[in-house]
């Protein structure tokens, strides 16, 4: 079963105009609920400790997620997509420590930079194929990594950017405060999971699904696949740099590890335990990575032996993602009942 | 009017397109054969810009495509149907055609609407009737038998609008009985659509029963040209064919 199907319950697709308005409003009435849950969340519970899980887990909500734009969506398996990630922290860092301008002015130049950036790697990365293009992004990432670590007069090198982040307030908010730092990483998860929702339902999201599935059929069919896969490698990379800024917002810094290779195995390790098939498996598969990392990291010192066992669960016993069984799993219940039916 | 103006491509030492020139008139159905290796399907492939020629001229209505990429050459209408069906196995079949009516609009990198759009479904719903599709339209590509998958592939290709079509085997890998349904429909679909078909066979009874034109290729090169009678009397294509013990009349 395609999502379109599943959106529409299996029936033939009927018209789509003002169908596609209502799902429209649909979508963004969920978006709106979701946020307004979240928001809420605080006032029932008090824990600080779950308002820090929240936020983290917008900051790679964002990243995975937008990783699996190119994964799932257009078959590109990108080994270095952590640079973006990098990019956004140590972007946004920077504009707040060096020209001291507006948060919302240091979010818009950061996510500049990352387009700009994004444009160049991509329009050599994605002529390549398969591996070919897996490695060259790896490679583009470690380039970034080394940068980071020598250029020590306005990166920090390995210590990162020390004495924190400034954060003035701006319209009535202040990012320094925890609650609000909570908001406003919920409202941009909320807009950034809309937004690529919207890409992924959307005529180019088809266009993506060709090309993964068979790109050189697209290219007969009028597609400029070079072209459609630029532009999803930039809408990715900004993405994932907006959950780069959450995270330098969050801990006040920018690290080197931010733009390390591990911070992409980490979206890719995500992406197995949530699944790709679904649009919300990365970030199911983000609050599981988060809540395995901090209850094993408590209870044992080797959390990495336990990662890769849970990993091996996922890639050998399941052979997908826990969204990608559940929906298969309702999928195959369904036809059955309506078999007996 | 689809004219080949001495093509040429070779792969090392091998002349795979040898100074092939050609003429294909509007509404002409045209088959071509030719042995294993004649270079069949590497003339397909140049004139869909699936490879670059070496010299020589691909005309459209007087427009050169020669050199020009995939996606070009299918927008100035050449649409293609592949030997091994070419389709995009996790999207349905109703999907597949309506994302190509999009890409064919110019909607393929449209983000701002929802998929499906409106203007695509008579065009996607056209081609499904056409091709016999319509009740398989909430099946997956993958899940489609191979007959299916055929027709599907050149749905693909006519929902285009093609002025040229070009089918690579459209009966390839089928029995007999499915291969004569498949022709059948080749030859309704050029009846309807008063579109340039130029079809590469294998089977002789189907290319001598229904194509009015046919071109023999062997090592590159034209061999013949003309209606079935002349080509089926041709010493030089039954040498071809069947080496020098031949007689009158072998290909039937």
């Amino acid at each position: 079963m395609t999502e379109l199907q599943a959106d529409q319950g299996a029936q033939a697709l009927e018209i789509p105009h003002a169908q596609a308005k209502t799902q429209r409003n649909r979508d963004a009435l969920i978006a709106l609920a979701v946020f307004v849950v979240l928001a809420l969340l605080p006032t029932v519970f008090s824990s600080k400790l779950l308002l820090d899980f929240v936020i983290r887990c917008a900051a790679y909500g964002l990243f995975a997620t937008s990783l699996n734009l190119l994964v799932g969506y257009t078959g590109l398996i990108s080994f270095g997509h952590g640079m973006f990630f990098g990019l956004g922290a140590y972007g946004f860092g920077l504009m707040m420590q060096k020209t001291g301008v507006p948060v919302p002015v240091a979010f818009i130049a950061t996510l500049v930079i990352t387009f700009v950036v994004a444009l160049v790697i991509g329009a050599i990365c994605v002529r390549l194929k398969e591996i070919y293009f897996a490695f060259v992004t790896l490679a583009f990432q470690m380039l970034i990594h080394s940068t980071i670590l020598s250029w020590v007069s306005l990166t920090g090198g390995d210590q990162g950017l020390r004495g924190g982040i400034p954060r003035p307030p701006f319209l009535g908010i202040d990012l320094s405060n925890q609650l609000h730092l909570y908001v406003a990483s919920c409202a941009l998860l909320v807009i950034g999971l809309y937004l690529m929702h919207r890409i992924a339902q959307s005529p180019f999201g088809y266009t993506l699904r060709m090309i993964r599935d068979n790109a050189m059929r697209a290219s007969f069919i009028g597609i400029d696949v070079w072209r459609a896969k630029l532009t999803i490698f930039v809408l990715a990379a900004l993405f994932a740099s907006t959950g780069g800024i959450i995270m330098a917002l969050f801990v006040s810094g920018a690290y080197p590890e931010f733009a390390y290779w591990t911070i992409s195995g980490e979206g890719i390790f995500i992406n197995m335990l949530g699944g790709v098939t679904t649009f919300l498996g990365p970030m199911v598969g983000t609050v599981l990575l988060l809540i395995l990392n901090d209850t094993v990291t408590r209870l044992t010192e080797y959390h990495g032996l336990v990662l890769g066992i849970v990993i091996l669960f996922f890639a050998i016993g399941l052979r997908k993602g826990l969204m990608d069984f559940v929906v298969e799993w309702y999928a195959q219940r369904r036809n059955n009942a309506g078999e007996r039916g | 009017m689809l004219e080949i103006r001495s093509l040429s491509k070779s792969f090392g030492g091998v002349k795979a397109t040898d100074n092939v020139t050609l003429d294909f008139a509007d509404g002409s159905l045209t088959a071509v054969i030719g042995p294993n290796g004649a270079g069949k399907s590497t003339f397909f492939n140049l004139i869909t810009g699936a490879l670059k020629p070496d010299s020589g001229q691909i005309l459209l209505n007087g427009i050169d495509l020669a050199g020009r990429s995939p996606p070009e050459i299918v927008r100035h209408g050449i649409g293609r149907a592949f030997q091994v069906a070419s389709i995009f196995p996790s999207l349905t079949v109703q999907e597949t055609m309506l994302a190509a009516v999009c890409a064919d609009q110019r909607r393929a990198s449209v983000m701002h609407r929802r998929f499906p759009l409106a203007e695509t479904r008579d065009r996607a719903e056209h081609a499904m009737e056409l091709l016999g599709l319509a009740g398989k339209r909430n099946r997956t590509a993958a899940t489609l038998s191979h007959g299916d998958q055929k027709l599907l592939d050149i749905a693909l290709a006519l929902v285009l609008d093609p002025k040229v079509l070009l089918l690579d085997e459209p009966t390839a890998g089928m029995g007999t009985e499915e291969r004569w349904r498949m022709i059948d429909k080749v030859r309704e679909l050029w009846e309807t659509q008063k579109i340039t078909v130029v079809f590469i066979e294998h089977d002789m009874d189907i290319v001598f029963k229904i194509a009015p034109e046919i071109i023999v290729l062997c090592y590159g090169r034209i061999l013949a040209t003309g209606r079935p009678d002349a080509i089926r009397r041709n010493e030089a294509v039954i040498e071809a064919y069947l080496g020098t013990e031949h007689h009158t009349g072998a290909i039937a």
